[in-house]
C-alpha cells in the first residue's frame, strides 16, 4: 500500500527518524496559517509547498494549465498561500502520473531546510528494501542524492552501495558506521548519519514496510541529517497488524474501478487496452493478457477471480470491465480444477442474463473438469457468447473479435 | 524415482481440521496420497477423516513417521508452522498459504536453511508426482504420468501446461509449484536442478512470471550445467505495466531486468526453448522431443 509523503514522515518520525517538519493543508488559507506556524517554530520566512499525490517527479511536474510546479519554495506566508491556491484542486502531471495527471487535494507546507550555515548542505540517497535474490533486507545508498536514482545506476553504478542485513542479528552498528563513512560524513554529521541509518532501519522493520525510499536525505548547513522526502510502501499482507497505517489509505489516489473490484474481493488492475479479461489464477491471468496482445488486441485489465468463479463474481467482473468504454470484447479464461467448468458456465449465462444486453462479444474458454458440458451449456444458451476449450481456439476468437469479424 | 514426493512419502497436514485443510486433505487421500495424519494444536488425540490428529509436528513425526508436511495454516501463523515443521525433522515442507508478511518469511527462510529440509512455497499449488502422491491443491486428473518435469510460479498456469503436455501425448514426472511470493523456499533454479538430476525426467517445462531474477538465475545455471535436458520456457506478464502488482505478491516489475522480455531474452540466450504464447507450451515440447501430436 502506498501512502503520501506527509504520512510517510509521520511513520518515520514515530521511530525517531529526523524529518523535514511540515503541516498538511487542504486550502490556501490553511497553507497560509501553516507557513506562519512554521515561522514561529523555525524562525524562517521561507517554506516549501509540496503537492501530496501518490507519484514521484512532483518537483519537475506542472499543474495543468498553470505555470506552477508541484513543489515550490515560498519566501513568505502570503506567497505560500498563493502557491497552495495554484496547486490545490489542480491536476499535477509528472513523469510518473502519465499525461492524465492526478488531482491534488492536499499540500504539505514544510520547513525550509536548505538554509545557509557553517557547511554546504549535501544531498544523499537512501532506500531500504527486500533483496529478493538473497531473501534479506538491504540498505541501498549513494552520495548522488536528490536525483533520479535509476539514472545514477545507469551512468555511475559504482556510486551506489548496498548493505545486506543478516536476519539472524539485524542491522549492526558497524554497518551503520560503514554507510556513514562511505557517504563521506565527518564529525557531528557522521554521528547524526549513524543515528539516522539506525532509526531508519528500525522504522522499516517495525512498520512492516515493503519499501522505504528517502531521496534526498539531507545534511544541513549545521550538520543535521534529515529525510526531506519519503516514499513508504507498506506490505499489504501485514496491514492486519497495523490498523493505524491501514487508515492512511487514500482511495482518491486509486483507480475507482479498482476500488470497486476490491469490494467484491476481485484482484483487478486497470490497463489501457481494448479487450477485457477475467481469469482464475494470477499467473494464468497474466498469460491471458499476453495472449490478447499476441492476437492483435491490447489487454484492458488484469482480473483474477480466484478459486470461486461463480455467477456473483462473474457478474461483478462483467460490470467492472464494462465500465470501460474502450472494451471491444471480453475473454473469460477459466481452468477448472476444483472449480467445475459447467458451474462457471452457468455462472456466465446467469450473469449475462442478469445484466441484460452486453454490447460486446464474450469469448469463454473453459478447460478442465466438465469442460465439454460447459461448452454445450454456453453454445445452447442462445447468447452472444463464443465458447472454446483449447487456449489456441480462444486466441483465434479474440483475433476475430478485435478485427470485428465475429 | 521422481522428485520430492512419491508413494513412500508419509504426509501430514498442518491446519488439518480447518476448512481448507480438511477439503484438500480429503482430495489428497482420494488421490492416493499416503496421508498419515494432521496437526491442529489443541485437538491432539482426535480422529479427523479417519486419521490421527496431533498437537505438534514433532509428535506426528515420532508417532506416525511423517516426513512430508503440507501447510494450510492462516497467513498470520504460517511462518511459525513452517519453522515448526523444519524443527521437527520434516524433510519436505509444502506451504500453500497465500499472504504471509515478508517480515515473517525472512527469518522463516533463514531458519529452514539451517535445517536439513526443503521448503516449497509459500503461495503455491504444491507438488505432484502423478500416480504416486499429490501434496497440493491441483486437480489430480490433469496430471498423467510421464517423463516431463514442470516448474512453475503459478497454479492454474501449471495445470494449463500439464494439460497441454498430456494432450501432446506426453506425461508428467513431477510438477513443482514453487510459489508466487517474493520470498519462496525453493527458487526456480533449485527446482530445475532437482529435475535435471532425476533419471525419470527427460525434459522440463519452466514457467515464470515478471518480478525477481529466479528465471534468469535458473537459465544461466542450465547453460553452465551443459543444457543436459531440453527446457521449454514461458514467462507470464509480457503485457504487465511496470510498478503494478499483478495478483501475486511477487509479480511486480521493479527494474529493467525483471520484465518478461528481459527474462525471455536471457532464457533464449542460455539455450532454452522459449515460447511467446502460453498456448504453445505443449506443442513446443512435442516439437523439441520430436513427438508427433495426434490431434
Amino acid at each position: 500500500m502506498n501512502i503520501h509523503e506527509f504520512q510517510a514522515k509521520q511513520i518515520l518520525k514515530s521511530f525517531g527518524v529526523a524529518v523535514q517538519e511540515g503541516i498538511v493543508a487542504q486550502s490556501a488559507d490553511e497553507a497560509h496559517a501553516a507557513a506562519l506556524k512554521l515561522k514561529e517554530q523555525f524562525g524562517s520566512d521561507f517554506v516549501v509547498v509540496k503537492a501530496q499525490i501518490h507519484a514521484g517527479g512532483r518537483g519537475k511536474g506542472t499543474i495543468q494549465g498553470k505555470e506552477q510546479r508541484g513543489v515550490a519554495v515560498a519566501k513568505n506566508a502570503d506567497k505560500a498561500k498563493e502557491i497552495a491556491g495554484n496547486i490545490l484542486g489542480g491536476t499535477l502531471v509528472t513523469i510518473q502520473t502519465g499525461p492524465k495527471g492526478k488531482v491534488v487535494n492536499k499540500v504539505l507546507v514544510a520547513q525550509d531546510v536548505y538554509y545557509p550555515g557553517a557547511n554546504q548542505p549535501k544531498e544523499y540517497y537512501m532506500s531500504v528494501m527486500l533483496d529478493r535474490s538473497q531473501s534479506k533486507n538491504i540498505i541501498v545508498y549513494s552520495t548522488e542524492g536528490g536525483m533520479d536514482i535509476e539514472h545514477v545506476a545507469e551512468t555511475t553504478p559504482h556510486l551506489i552501495h548496498k548493505e545486506t542485513v543478516d536476519p539472524k542479528v539485524g542491522l549492526q552498528p558497524f554497518q551503520a558506521r560503514k554507510i556513514a563513512f562511505n557517504l563521506g560524513c565527518e564529525g557531528e554529521a557522521f554521528k547524526q548519519m549513524v543515528k539516522f541509518v539506525t532509526a531508519l532501519y528500525r522504522a522499516y522493520e517495525n512498520s512492516d514496510a515493503a519499501m522505504f525510499e528517502i531521496n534526498p536525505v539531507l545534511k544541513t548547513a549545521d550538520d543535521k541529517i534529515i529525510a526531506v522526502d519519503g516514499k513508504v510502501n507498506i506490505d499489504d499482507n501485514a496491514l492486519y497488524r497495523h490498523p493505524d497505517y491501514e487508515a492512511m489509505r487514500d482511495l482518491a489516489e486509486e483507480d475507482p474501478t479498482e476500488v470497486e473490484a476490491g469490494k467484491h474481493n476481485l484482484n483487478f488492475v486497470k490497463l489501457d487496452g481494448n479487450v477485457g479479461c477475467m481469469v482464475n489464477g494470477a499467473g494464468l491471468a497474466m498469460a491471458t493478457m499476453d495472449i490478447i496482445k499476441l492476437s492483435g488486441g491490447e489487454p484492458a485489465n488484469f482480473l483474477d477471480v480466484g478459486g470461486s468463479a461463480n455467477a456473483k463474481t462473474v457478474e461483478a467482473g462483467f460490470r467492472i470491465i464494462l465500465t470501460d468504454p474502450n472494451v471491444k470484447a471480453i475473454l473469460i479464461n477459466i481452468f477448472g480444477g476444483i472449480v467445475r467448468c459447467d458451474r462457471v458456465a452457468q455462472g456466465v449465462v446467469d450473469a449475462y442474463q442478469s445484466i441484460g444486453n452486453i454490447p460486446v462479444p464474450i469469448i469463454v474458454r473453459l478447460q478442465g473438469t466438465n469442460a465439454e458440458q460447459a461448452k454445450k451449456l454456453i453454445d445452447d444458451s442462445g447468447l452472444k457468447v463464443y465458447s472454446a476449450i483449447v487456449l489456441k481456439e480462444a486466441a483465434d476468437l479474440v483475433q476475430k473479435a478485435v478485427a470485428g469479424t465475429i | 524415482m521422481s522428485v520430492l514426493v512419491n508413494k513412500q512419502s508419509k504426509v501430514i497436514v498442518q491446519g488439518f481440521t480447518g476448512s481448507e485443510g480438511s477439503f484438500h486433505a480429503q482430495q489428497m487421500i482420494e488421490y492416493g496420497t499416503n496421508v498419515v495424519g494432521g496437526v491442529t494444536p489443541g485437538k491432539g488425540g482426535q480422529q479427523h477423516l479417519d486419521k490421527p490428529v496431533f498437537n505438534t509436528v514433532k509428535e506426528a513425526v515420532e508417532k506416525a513417521g511423517a516426513d512430508v508436511s503440507i501447510i494450510f495454516v492462516p497467513p498470520a501463523f504460517a511462518a511459525d508452522a513452517i519453522m515448526e515443521a523444519a524443527e521437527a525433522g520434516i524433510k519436505v515442507i509444502v506451504c500453500i498459504t497465500e499472504g504471509i508478511p515478508v517480515k515473517d518469511m525472512i527469518p522463516a527462510k533463514e531458519y529452514v536453511k539451517s535445517k536439513n529440509c526443503v521448503l516449497i512455497g509459500p503461495n503455491c499449488p504444491g507438488v505432484i508426482t502423478p500416480g504416486e502422491a499429490k501434496v497440493g491443491i491441483m486437480p489430480g486428473f490433469v496430471f498423467k504420468t510421464g517423463r516431463i518435469g514442470i516448474v512453475s510460479k503459478s497454479g492454474t498456469l501449471t495445470y494449463e501446461a500439464a494439460d497441454q503436455i498430456v494432450k501432446a501425448g506426453l506425461g508428467i514426472s513431477t510438477a513443482i509449484g514453487i510459489g508466487g511470493d517474493p520470498i519462496i523456499g525453493t527458487p526456480t533454479k533449485d527446482a530445475v536442478e532437482m529435475l535435471m538430476n532425476d533419471p525419470e525426467t527427460d525434459a522440463i517445462v519452466m514457467i515464470g512470471e515478471i518480478g525477481g531474477s529466479y528465471e534468469a538465475d535458473a537459465a544461466r545455471w542450465i547453460k553452465a550445467n551443459g543444457n543436459k535436458k531440453p527446457v521449454v520456457g514461458f514467462i507470464a506478464g509480457q503485457t504487465a505495466p511496470p510498478g503494478r502488482r499483478m495478483g501475486h505478491a511477487g509479480a511486480i516489475i521493479g527494474g529493467k531486468d525483471d520484465t518478461a522480455a528481459a527474462k525471455m531474452r536471457i532464457m533464449s540466450e542460455c539455450g532454452l526453448h522459449v515460447v511467446a504464447s502460453p498456448a504453445e507450451i505443449g506443442a513446443k515440447m512435442a516439437e523439441v522431443l520430436g513427438v508427433k501430436v495426434s490431434n
